[in-house]
Formats: structure tokens, sequence, C-alpha cells
């Protein structure tokens, strides 16, 4: 179980999570910083380790959508973070399975900041509504790329096939 | 049951005799680009192979391309290193496609892909950037990705895990009014199907308005078809393509054009008629939060930018060129332009488009991304507003949180660095 730590509207995009200014920093070990940048309070409670790991940010449609920049999920990933949206865009999901960062795509959700949440293999639980919600699974196709716990050992393993 | 462009595109590519929409394939990359953010890519590169006991090399430095955009020249120290140690893999390796900051041979990536031939109809193209659907308008099916994935390409040479995507056909009817052009119509489009309308979907362009289109106006809207969520804006191989490539791109040797099936299938069907466009805008902070431009006239403007991988070419130049030649931008109202290469630049000179901006007060800058990602010239002040002929708007796009951002085409941007407020080219 995990808190929700912030509900966020429709089209969060990759400049709200992670603004360009920033984006001569590559580097995941250095991306977590500049999270959410410009939600001032909220970047400082981030890189106050405010929230306990695992802890859920809540998005509505197409989170994550413009630029492909990869930071915008090594940021979150730095954080420990989840995100459960009603729908992710293309690029920012690939990404967040790349990168392995846990992305739930749940379109019926309905939950607050502070409501405490349950992630199955299938639903999202509300534990504060008692209200349980059931997920999209993720394309089939990243599967491989999951199960090998991301997209370098999938390639790695998939060179080694090679030889 | 017939096949759309892309779908033969993705079945050539990955071996198959047919695909389609939901089958996962691993297509062949005919061209993988990538611009600073290389210095990510190669961080995840090297990687893949660690531990491996293979050497880490790439799978074809021929089909690689590196074109330095985002912040030229360097806006901080870690930018310039960054630049110097792609550089240094890029000599390792032998990537000849390889841009470096010029005024001969530099640009922005999506005009310097199409301008030297890189991209082919019928090529499989990626690139580290969500724009990479520029290069539809050559009739690639082409499509952004992140650098992790880069990594993966350059290792394997493949796209591993693609699920063959469903396409809208958009058919374009009907002659542009004046002062309206594909720019209108693409934010049309966009404000239409919604900023996720498009999502995991291909945008295939078809109709007379975008056969009698230029590649310049093609790749305009193909640009900003990610705005809508696509996955790709895909405008087949025709005439026009085989003309471009030949004429301005210089390529020589045969170029195969691929067109979808009479019978292929699509998702949606949108029809559009131009005859009565009119300039669209898109208003902050939301490129699908599209009006018609009678909405928002008179609203005043701190910054005005023409340029970008949307709207930087010699075309773009002319009709701002042509709109400012002998007046003046309005006081209180700065102006900068971002030819998209250098060749285009050096082609405005040659015209006398750079000297009328320059004299009507525009301030013409080196082709490059410039203000539009709010790394690097041209931040916007608290609370000042841009119009601009970039492609995003979104809050803090152009460097501050307080900013605001208004999307139009070159028209209307340089018909409003006149009067100082969102202007009505039609009634200038």
């Amino acid at each position: 179980m995990a808190k929700v730590i912030i509900k966020l509207e429709n089209d969060i995009s990759t400049d709200d999570i992670y603004p360009g200014r920033f984006m001569a920093t590559v580097l995941p070990t250095e991306t977590p910083q500049f999270a959410f940048f410009d939600r001032t309070e909220f970047n400082a409670q981030l890189k106050a380790k405010a929230f306990a790991p695992g802890s859920i940010i809540v998005g509505g449609e197409n989170f994550g959508c413009g630029s492909s920049r990869e930071q915008a999920c090594s940021t979150l990933k730095g954080h420990d973070v989840a995100v459960i949206a009603k729908s992710i865009s293309r690029i920012f999901l690939q990404n967040s399975i790349n990168l392995g960062l846990q992305v739930v795509i749940c379109p019926g959700l309905e939950a607050s900041e502070g409501d405490d949440l349950e992630i199955t293999a299938d639903q999202v639980i509300n534990k504060t509504t008692h209200k349980v919600f059931d997920q999209v699974k993720l394309p089939a196709a990243r599967k491989g790329i999951m199960d090998a716990g991301g997209l370098i050992p999938y390639t790695r393993a998939r060179l080694m096939a090679k030889g | 049951m017939g096949m759309t462009v892309v779908e033969k595109i993705l079945a050539r590519a990955a071996g198959l005799p047919s695909v389609k929409v939901g089958d996962v394939v691993e297509p062949k990359v005919d061209l993988a680009m990538s611009h600073e953010n290389a210095a990510l890519v190669i961080n995840q590169f090297q990687e893949v192979f660690q531990g491996t006991g293979l050497p880490a090399k790439v799978w074809d430095p021929s089909r690689i391309a590196i074109i330095f955009d985002h912040r030229v020249p360097a806006e901080s120290p870690k930018t310039a290193t960054n630049q110097k140690k792609i550089r240094g893999f890029v000599a390792d390796h032998g990537i000849t496609k390889f841009h470096d900051i010029r005024g001969d041979v530099g640009g922005i990536c999506h005009q310097i892909l199409p301008e030297y031939g890189y991209v082919r109809p019928g090529y499989v193209v990626v690139g580290t950037d969500s724009h990479t659907t520029s290069h539809g308008a050559l009739g690639a099916f082409s499509f952004g990705i992140g650098a992790t994935e880069m990594a993966s390409v350059w290792s394997l040479g493949i796209a591993v895990n693609i699920e063959v995507p469903a396409t809208i056909k958009v058919v374009v009817k009907g002659e542009f009014p004046p002062f309206v052009g594909p720019k209108d119509l693409i934010l049309h489009v966009i404000g239409k199907l919604t900023a996720q309308g498009a999502n995991y979907k291909v945008l295939e362009f078809h109709g007379e308005t975008i056969r009698k289109m230029s590649t310049s106006g093609r790749i305009a809207i193909c640009n900003m078809s990610v705005e809508a969520g696509a996955t790709s804006g895909i405008v087949p191989g025709d005439a026009e393509t085989l003309r471009y490539l030949r004429e301005e791109a210089g390529v020589t040797d045969p170029i195969p054009c691929v067109t979808p099936d009479l019978d292929a299938s699509y998702v949606q069907t949108l029809d559009i008629d131009v005859t009565r466009l009119v300039p669209q805008i898109a208003c902050p902070h939301m490129v699908d939060n599209v009006k018609p431009i009678g909405e928002v006239v008179g609203t005043r403007i701190q910054q005005i930018v023409i340029g970008s991988c949307t709207n930087g070419r010699l075309d773009d130049l002319a009709a701002a060129a042509d709109i400012l030649r002998g007046k003046k931008v309005a006081q209180g109202t700065r102006m900068l332009v971002f030819p998209a290469s250098s060749k285009i630049f050096a082609q405005a000179l040659d015209k006398g488009y750079v000297h009328d901006l320059m004299k009507a007060g525009a301030v013409v800058m080196n082709s490059g991304c410039g203000p539009c990602l709010g790394v690097h010239e041209g931040a916007l002040g608290d609370h000042e507003k841009a119009l601009s002929t970039t492609n995003r708007n979104f809050k803090g796009r152009m460097g501050n949180p307080t900013g605001e951002v208004y999307l139009c085409s070159p028209a209307v941007a340089a018909a409003s660095a006149i009067t100082g407020v969102i202007t009505d080219p039609r009634k200038g």
C-alpha cells in the first residue's frame, strides 16, 4: 500500500516533469533534483525525501506528453515513486518501461491526495474510499523488456544471444 | 485486406509479407538520429556492453546521424563538455552523418536530415527527439524514442518490440486563402483531434492540398503531428518528394516510393477543406488550445520568434520578409529569427530576406533550436508573452514558468511584429 502524494491534471508534459532548461543534465544520478522543478513546493518535498518509497503520483489523461526526454522518467525513478494515470503518452510509457519506472494505466481511477492505494496485478484498490479500479494492461510487446528488468539488460541479453 | 503506408514499410523492414495493426515486429532501422542527447545515448550504449566481453561497436556507423542543434553554440560548460564527448565518440566509431556547430553544414536535425538526403521514402527512421515525426514528410515511417531505446538501436540495428500502429487518414482539399498555410492546417487538425487524439496512431496525409504542398510545408505538418499524440505523421512519397530529393537534396540514386493500398484499413478518416480556413493560434499552455485568430487579436506580445524545426525554412523566412520589408518591429516588442539550417541562412542572405528582417529590427540568430525549448537564446521575462512559429507552448517552455507562449504561422508572427499585438495578416 502507498500514498498518493500529488494529484495532477490532464496532459502533464515532460516539460512540467523535467523543464527543458535542465536538459544538459542527463545522468540518472543527477536528474532527480530537477523533478517538477517549477512546482516549487513539490520539488522541495521530493528533494527532502518527505515521501515513503513507492509513493504515488496520480495523473489524468495523456500523462508525459511532449518531448522524448528520458530525464522525465529517470528523475521520477530517482525518487522511487510510481505513476498511475488515466492514459499515458507513447514515448513516456516506453521510456518508463525501458528504465523500470513503475507506471500503471487506470482509466477509471478516482483518488485524492493522501489516499492509500494498493496496486495489484490488474487492479488499483483505493483503500481510503474502498473502491476498486481496473488497470489497462501494458502493451504485451513490452513484457520481455519488463521481465528482463529494463531495456539495457534486455538488449545485453539479445546481444549475447547473437554472439 | 490492403496495407497502409506504415504497414507496408514495417512489413518490408521486418522481412514479412504483410503486417496488421497490433502485430509486434522488429523492423531494421534505416536511420538513427540523435542531437546533444547522444551524450546520454553513449552512456546507455556503453552500459549495454558492460560485462559482455563484446567490443562496444555500433551496428552500422553509416546509419547513425548526430546533429548539434539544441544548445548551439553551447550555453554552458556542461553542454560544451557533452558536445566534446560526442565528438570523440563520433570519431572513434566512424560516424559520418555528423553535423557539428558550423556555418556551412550545421542546422536543426529535422532540417539537416531532409536537406542532405539522409531520409528516403519507405525508410524506418528513429530519433531521440519527439519531433522526429517530421521525416514522415518524405514518406518515411519516422518516430521519436528515448535515449536508452536509441542505445538498443545502436547495439542491435533494430527497433525491438514495435507494435504496428493504427492509422488515421487525413484528407485535405481546397486551396489555402492568402496568408493561410500548412501551419494553420496542422494547428486546426490538432485542435480537432486534441493533444491525445492520435495517441499510438499514425496520421497519413492525403488530398489535393497535400499533393500541391511543398516539402517544407509537409515537414511542418508532420513535425507537429506528435502534438496530437501521433507516433508519426506521413505523406506518402510522390512527385514532390522526388523533386525535393533530386533538386534540393542532390540525391542521384534510385528513389522508390511506398504508397498505401487502395483497400488499406484506417481507424478514422478526417476530411478537411482549407478553402475557408483562417489563421489559427494555439493559446497557452496547450498546443490543442487552438483558436481562430479573431479570438485573440490585440493580445500584446513582447517576443516574436520565427524559426525552429517547424517553421524556419526558406519559404517561412520569405513570408516574414515580404510582410516586414520596409516596416519596423514595434517598440516594446523584440523579434528573433532562427533559420532552420546554415544552408537556409545562406539562401536567405542571397535573396535579401536577412537584410529585410534586420532592417525591420529583427535579430537574426544562428540556426538552431533557439528559445523553443527554453534553454538559451531568448528566455521570457516574468509574465511576458511570446508569439512563436515553434511547436510547443507548455508552461515554462520558453524558460520561464510565468511566461505565456502563443503558436502561429510565420505570416501571423511577422504581421504581429509590426504592431506589437497579435495581428491578422489578412488585414495588415
